[in-house]
């Protein structure tokens, strides 16, 4: 998004320069990417419906009938997919005009932390995709101290909220850990920890005295105590709660920490090159370690925000709700960036909430959004195809052809 | 979306017919797609064109039913959210969605569903229906019942009916619950009648109170045929003192549903009743791979009529009246008389109870079902009694 100030411009076209940049570079492609996923959705949306199947089956005969089944099942899908994330203009009360916009910010909180943590590890050349291992153990940590200890109001939050994130970092820290110290690779560890995470939460909620309620059958937590839920910001109506004001600070701390801070810029010149930055005296062993544990802290956020946001009154082992996932997907559409990572959750959100209007009011199954979604992420992944779908200069080919192309196979 | 349509296809038909038209056809496709794309968008236009030329040639229907259906009697509006096993379970999401179609259908009205793929879904699924504006949301499953409870209390003029759930008590709110371990003390005893093995198993989708209610019965039942036949027939998968067992961990029809019922066939149960939505197709798979001469109870539904794919499987099911009590709830609410005294299904009212042996009639004992009815008797007359930690409390 900010690639300008990475080329020194020159002088006299700036402008065309910077025009290209924007053009040909990350952010117009996201753009592209998800309008060309949203036409690919509109076509899946089409051929798979019943009343579009039956009125092409007498195409010839009456060909407007299939164009009007067409326009009312595709438009309805994106009208209802707007009034499910953004307003209800249909809806009986103020309210529930209004919910879907809060429902999506909800939706978006756990993306955008994942996606941070996500994006920070990306950014040191990690791929973290244990986030599900790591929401887990943080979910488990921030409940157990929500249910466990009795503790004022605002104080109890912030203990909670602590106890998950370092809960969260402690499991992607052990990948960082192994990679640093015996090179196993980060992707097969945090995998790995996934399973192990998922198991031995599911052992815990079924074993009494550990995670199950007590004088409960159900592999289900205790709900977790008043003081610890985080407050609703616009009253009981709405789920919106103060979760997405913290994942606002912590976007900008990751900010900070990856544009201004000297750990930042160590990161960054492992992430570009591990060799490079042996050589210039940064210790590439702590970084890795040092990254997940950050990294880990920021995907724990998302597993605190479902235990005390989403469903305070007790988890089961399905909390991550495929968040970890959804979050390599939100770091990828945001290029790693924290702002741009912002925007995709929020967007991802979006998707969420509405999808399941979509499926409520027109009977299009939730399978279409989750298509779209990684359509999304395939175009993202094919900068090439984007631009050559819609005639897009490729960023300085015209003068600097070779470092183009090293920055095209970077960005796959 | 109309208008690429319109565009495509002329092309699909005149590249068909003559071949000369394609080449400025498809020069208008040139300004969108590259050469590599088009090659392949041709190929596969030429195979949607062949498919459209076969089909599209019916004539239209005439036009004054050509949209849709008539008009709705009121605006009753019913909706429906499932749990994860979804509409197409065979089982227990479907007959409650049965339900609500054959009201609507009786009432003359629409109605709206919601299916959800976890735990996480529940919520925006039941809020997505208060945005609809629904009269009534039936959640089905004793799993949704966190999220029917928030809306229910966030939305005092929407009513809400749970089945398999009778913990919520609000104005709005009706539960529909089932004393299954009668029927399923049946079927355990039919199945212990059965077993050749002398051992019969069972395992659920989750450890709550609504599966381990079948559990339990089941167990029961074949205590009771081993105290009635003084047999020793075993029971594997469910202890029922200890309230522990074999669980797959959710209801989905998945490789561990199939392990488990495995475990169940490598300690000679030749009688297997899987209890959750589902997972008795990964049962049946686990079955037929092992070549052994094994059936199933199916539960819910009368499984042999919802799924005829395991017909040759099915001993009998033990069945749950989700199907009338859906349709009871919906027609009730429909009629603007809803109320939220509970509905609890029984032996009695036949709100539970076991299917025909159908294909087995004639393999199992002779005697089998006059003693099932002997016992159905003893059960309703409260000679016999079941009882389950489980079982509603009324």
């Amino acid at each position: 998004m900010s690639d300008e100030k990475e080329i020194d411009p020159r002088r006299d076209d700036r402008f065309s320069e910077a025009l290209r940049q924007i053009m040909g570079g990350s952010f117009m492609i996201s753009i592209l990417a998800v309008v060309l996923a949203l036409i690919a959705g509109a076509f899946l949306i089409a051929i798979t419906d019943p009343t579009v199947q039956k009125t092409a089956g007498y195409f010839f005969s009456r060909p407007t009938d299939m164009f009007q089944a067409i326009w009312n099942v595709v438009s309805g899908a994106y009208t209802s997919l707007f009034q499910g994330s953004i307003f209800n203009f249909q809806s009986t009360s103020a309210v529930r005009a209004i919910r879907p916009i809060t429902e999506t910010l909800n939706f978006a909180t756990p993306l955008i932390a994942g996606g941070l943590g996500v994006g920070l590890a990306f950014r040191v050349g990690m791929f973290n995709i244990g986030g599900q291992g790591q929401m887990l153990i943080a979910a488990a940590c921030a409940g157990w101290v929500g249910w466990s200890f009795p503790l004022p109001a605002g104080l109890h939050i912030l203990v909670a909220l602590i106890a998950g994130m370092a809960g969260g970092a402690v499991w992607a820290g052990i990948a960082g850990f192994l990679k640093a110290r015996t090179g196993a690779h980060e992707v097969i560890v945090t995998i790995m920890l996934n399973y192990v995470a998922l198991y031995l939460i599911s052992y815990l909620l079924r074993t009494p005295g550990a995670l199950q309620e007590q004088g409960s059958n159900n592999p289900k937590s205790p709900a977790v105590l008043p003081t610890a839920v985080f407050p609703h910001l616009l009253g009981a109506q709405f789920n919106l709660n103060i979760g997405i004001l913290i994942v606002l600070v912590a976007t900008i701390v990751v900010w900070w920490l990856m544009s201004r801070s000297s750990l930042g810029f160590r990161f960054r010149a492992v992430g570009e090159n591990p060799n490079a930055a042996r050589v210039a005296g940064i210790s590439v062993k702590n970084m890795y370690t040092y990254s997940m544990l950050i990294a880990g802290a920021l995907v724990g956020l998302a597993g605190v925000s479902q235990v005390l946001g989403t469903s305070p009154e007790g988890f089961g082992s399905g909390i991550d709700a495929g968040i970890g996932f959804d979050a390599i997907t939100v770091a990828l559409l945001g290029r790693s960036k924290p702002w741009g990572i912002f925007v995709a959750g929020i967007l991802f959100g979006a998707f969420k909430a509405g999808g399941f209007s979509m499926q409520a009011a027109n009977d299009i199954p939730i399978d279409i959004v989750l298509v779209v979604q990684s359509l999304i992420v395939l175009f993202i992944a094919a900068p090439p195809l984007v631009r050559a779908i819609f005639r897009l200069p490729t960023p300085g080919v015209a003068r600097r052809k070779r470092t183009s192309l090293t920055r095209e196979v970077a960005a796959k | 979306m109309k208008k690429t349509y319109g565009r495509a296809r002329p092309f699909v038909t005149l590249g068909n017919v003559s071949g000369t038209t394609a080449r400025t056809s498809a020069s208008i496709l040139e300004d969108t797609l590259t050469i590599t794309a088009r090659r392949a968008g041709l190929a596969g236009l030429a195979v949607a064109s062949v498919i459209a030329l076969f089909t599209a040639c019916a004539p239209a229907p005439s036009s004054d039913n050509a949209s849709n259906g008539g008009e709705k009697k009121n605006d009753f509006l019913p909706c429906m959210v499932s749990d994860s096993g979804g509409f197409d379970d065979h089982s227990f999401n479907q007959l409650g969605y049965e339900g609500l179609v054959a009201a609507s259908k009786d009432l003359g009205v629409s109605f709206k569903k919601a299916e959800s793929k976890g735990a996480s879904d529940f919520d925006p699924n039941v809020s997505s229906m208060v945005d609809q504006n629904c009269n009534l949301i039936i959640t089905v499953g004793f799993l949704l019942k966190d999220a029917t409870e928030k809306a229910a209390k966030a939305n005092p003029d929407v009513d809400f009916a749970t089945m398999d759930d009778n913990e919520i008590s609000l104005p709005n709110v009706k539960p529909i619950i089932f004393d299954t371990a009668q029927a399923a003390f049946l079927g355990g005893y039919a199945a212990a009648s059965y077993s050749k093995t002398g051992v019969v198993g069972t395992f659920g989708g989750m450890q709550i109170p609504t599966v381990t209610i079948f559990m339990d019965g089941f167990v029961d039942g074949v205590k009771y045929f081993n105290e009635q036949k003084s047999k020793n027939v075993k029971v594997v998968g469910w202890d029922v003192d200890k309230q522990n067992g074999s669980f797959t961990g959710g209801f989905e029809a998945n490789e561990t549903a199939k392990n488990t019922a495995q475990g169940l066939i490598d300690q000679n149960a030749d009688v297997i009743m899987p209890v959750g939505g589902p997972i008795y197709q990964s049962a049946a798979q686990a079955i037929r791979d092992s070549k052994k001469d094994i059936v199933m109870l199916g539960v819910d539904a009368d499984v042999y009529e919802s799924d005829p794919t395991v017909k040759d499987l099915l001993l009998t099911s033990v069945m749950k009246g989700l199907k009338q009590s859906a349709e009871a709830v919906t027609k009730t609410a429909g009629e603007g008389k809803f109320d939220n005294s509970p509905y609890v299904g029984t032996l009695k009212n036949d709100g539970v109870g076991l299917a025909p042996f159908h294909d087995y009639a004639s393999k199992v004992d002779s005697n089998l079902e006059s003693e099932i009815a002997t016992i159905k008797k003893g059960i309703i007359d409260g000679s016999i009694k079941v009882v389950s930690p489980s079982s509603p409390k009324s």
